[in-house]
């Protein structure tokens, strides 16, 4: 009886910091994700954590970690060639599909970014797939910036706003996302226009009234949850919010249906 | 085909059929209660009839035989995932109606929620047959009749105890060989009619007056009086939830094992995440949470019927005399309430 529970061993490729904090690991696997999507991650007799997909090709995966705990800890003593057990991928990721041919305007906070990092590695590289990117990226400070090398990068095809909370930093903006968001001309994007906003539960709500407040109609706000998940199959029950499961309907949500998602 | 046989009979019936099968009811456990000189009655393994609690209801559901509160999912030794192994044998369960109708819930959820099947449960439920035990009277804080699970036709076999005899009703096939002999009976078992306690759900109309009733005043009387001990959670037919962990066994934890323990959202914690994220972090938002899933949110989700059989275990259970019925009763005037403002 197949068991979905049940993890296959990957061999990890390579490991890469991208803060003190967030590291990158990349697998072997075949699995195939879509962008916005994530895996459970395990370690036998430590436990099991649910992690965005943060970039895939060819047999290959990235995840990019915060270690925060049991499971994450452990992931950090892993050095490339040692084994991490994947099961997924799993729930619903970014309605890509919907968003080709349009301008595309992405908020994240924090690692916020990892979960769109896939999807807008892919716009970088198929830059005829949408018609524009507008990226403001926010970090607590400046240990918390995370894909260093691809925000820099991205500044050469998006209009970026990169900024820091309360800190200053060269060439960054000082401030919350929200204060940048009236910035975005979303009057020039007529309705040819989708919005990404992922990061901590308050930011997000904030950043989607703001969104609101500047005339974005809701349909066009998308936004990526994070719960407890203690199984990502719609079994144990942790991530449930009235009648939607994070894990099986999420954790990409249209903002029609988050705003009545109250936990 | 209806059969009469004295408990003596159907003891030597029970041993034969334990060739086959392991067979589970509700067993007294004296002393084993919550509070002292009170007893306990929970699922077990039984070898004879007069093992069966009959007269009372269970302290705890039926649920326990097939998802126990905690069950080991693999072993570890290294790098190894070793699936855990199920019983053998078949499982005869003695089930109420209410308890019957609850087996539907865990079916939704752990066979079909998201397309996908759990093995664990799939691997044990495929071997159950159910003896349904009449049920015509019911307790006091019993609501079968309100939610419509005081009647089930979904058995293998239907029991009524009498003094020393059994009658039964023996629809599936596979049975019938063992009452060869025995003497014929005209039954059809009974079934509750009426409870003290009747409840009436309310419909919510629409998600802005969801919303509106997720904030409502009512849920903070529950702030003082629920404790958050779970119990109702561990006592409820219908729930689901549990949490997932590794342990290790020894000293250098070159071994060990994943399992599941059941868990309550009425219990801090249930939604703690990395980072010290956390929701609902009073009493009265996890019972507005629970009551909306019983009442609601699940019936939204799976278009049939709502999470609660009205079985009253929760109600039994509560060390603080928390009725899921006056809860209700209490929700369905909130609503009546903000419609009212609405219009
Ligand atoms: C859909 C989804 C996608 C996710 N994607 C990613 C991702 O791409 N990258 C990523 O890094 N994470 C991601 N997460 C979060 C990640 O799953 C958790 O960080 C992880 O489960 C932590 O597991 P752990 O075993 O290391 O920590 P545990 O030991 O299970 O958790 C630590 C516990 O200790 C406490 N704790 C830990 N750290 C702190 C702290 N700093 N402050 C206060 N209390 C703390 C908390 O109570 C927490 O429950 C995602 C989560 C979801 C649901
Ligand atoms: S909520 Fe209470 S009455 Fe309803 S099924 Fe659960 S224990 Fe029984
Ligand atoms: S309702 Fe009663 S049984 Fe349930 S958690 Fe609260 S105090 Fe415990
Ligand atoms: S994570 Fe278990 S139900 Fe969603």
């Amino acid at each position: 009886m197949n068991n979905i529970v049940k993890p296959v061993a990957c061999k990890i490729l390579e490991v890469k910091k991208e803060s003190l904090h967030e590291w990158t690991f990349k697998v072997e696997t075949d699995i195939k994700p879509s962008h916005g999507q994530f895996l459970q991650l395990s370690i036998p007799k430590v436990g099991e954590a649910p992690i965005s997909v943060s970039g895939y090709g060819d047999g290959w995966m990235d995840f990019t970690i915060r270690s925060v705990g049991k499971v994450t800890d452990v992931i950090f003593d892993k050095k490339p060639g040692d084994i991490l057990f994947l099961r997924g991928a799993y729930g619903h990721g970014w309605p890509v599909e919907k968003f080709q041919g349009k301008h595309m305007v992405v908020i994240t906070g924090g690692t916020g970014l990892a979960p769109v990092k896939s999807m807008l590695n892919m716009f970088y590289d198929n830059p005829d797939y949408v018609k524009s990117v507008t990226l403001i990226s926010g970090f607590k400070n400046e240990e918390g910036i995370i894909f260093k090398n691809d925000l820099e990068r991205w500044k050469e095809k998006f209009t970026t706003m990169y900024t820091l909370d309360r800190d200053q930093k060269e060439g960054w903006n000082t401030g919350f996302v929200t204060e940048f968001v009236s910035k975005v001309p979303f009057k020039d994007f007529g309705e040819d226009y989708e919005v990404v906003i992922v990061g901590p539960p308050p930011m997000m709500k904030f950043t989607g009234l703001e969104a609101v407040k500047c005339g974005v109609k809701e349909e066009k706000i998308w936004v990526s949850f994070e719960r407890k998940m203690s199984c990502a199959v719609g079994k144990c029950g942790h991530c449930r919010i009235d009648e939607v499961y994070v894990c099986l309907d999420g954790p990409v949500f249209n903002y029609t249906q988050a705003k009545y998602l109250v936990d | 085909m209806g059969y009469k046989v004295s408990f003596e009979e159907a003891n030597k019936i029970f041993a034969k059929l334990q060739d086959e099968y392991e067979i589970w009811a509700p067993k007294r456990f004296v002393g084993r209660g919550r509070y002292s000189d009170t007893d306990m009655i929970k699922y077990d393994k039984v070898n004879t009839v007069e093992e069966i609690e009959y007269k009372e209801k269970s302290d705890f559901p039926a649920k326990e035989v097939l998802t126990p509160i905690t069950e080991s999912l693999f072993y570890f030794t290294e790098d190894e995932f070793i699936e855990s192994k199920a019983t053998k044998k078949k499982l005869l369960i003695f089930m109420r109606p209410c308890d019957i109708h609850a087996q539907h819930h865990q079916e939704k959820i752990y066979l079909s929620n998201g397309d996908f099947t759990d093995m664990y449960y799939k691997r044990m439920n495929e071997k159950v047959k159910i003896v349904m035990m009449e049920c015509t009277t019911g307790w006091d804080t019993c609501f079968c009749v309100s939610m419509g699970t005081n009647k089930s036709e979904d058995y293998s076999m239907a029991v009524r105890f009498g003094e020393g005899e059994l009658t039964l009703d023996v629809k599936d096939a596979d049975f019938a060989p063992y009452f060869e002999g025995q003497a014929s009976a005209d039954f059809k078992p009974d079934y509750v009619k009426e409870n003290e306690l009747h409840v009436e759900i309310p419909e919510i109309p629409n998600k802005d007056v969801l919303l509106k009733l997720k904030s409502h005043p009512m849920w903070n009387e529950y702030n003082k009086r629920c404790i958050s001990c779970g119990a109702c959670t561990i006592a409820c037919s219908t729930c689901t939830c549990f949490t997932t962990t590794d342990i290790v066994y020894n000293e250098n934890g070159s071994v060990g094992e994943r399992k599941r323990t059941s868990a309550s959202c009425q219990i801090k914690g249930f939604t703690d995440m990395a980072g010290g994220m956390s929701f609902r972090n009073t009493a009265g938002e996890r019972m507005r949470y629970k009551v909306l899933h019983k009442f609601h949110d699940y019936k939204a989700r799976f278009k049939d019927y709502h999470m609660c059989v009205g079985c009253g275990r929760c109600i039994d259970r509560c060390p603080e005399y928390i009725s899921i019925a006056a809860t209700v009763d209490k929700m369905a005037k909130a609503i009546d309430e903000i419609v009212a403002e609405e219009k």
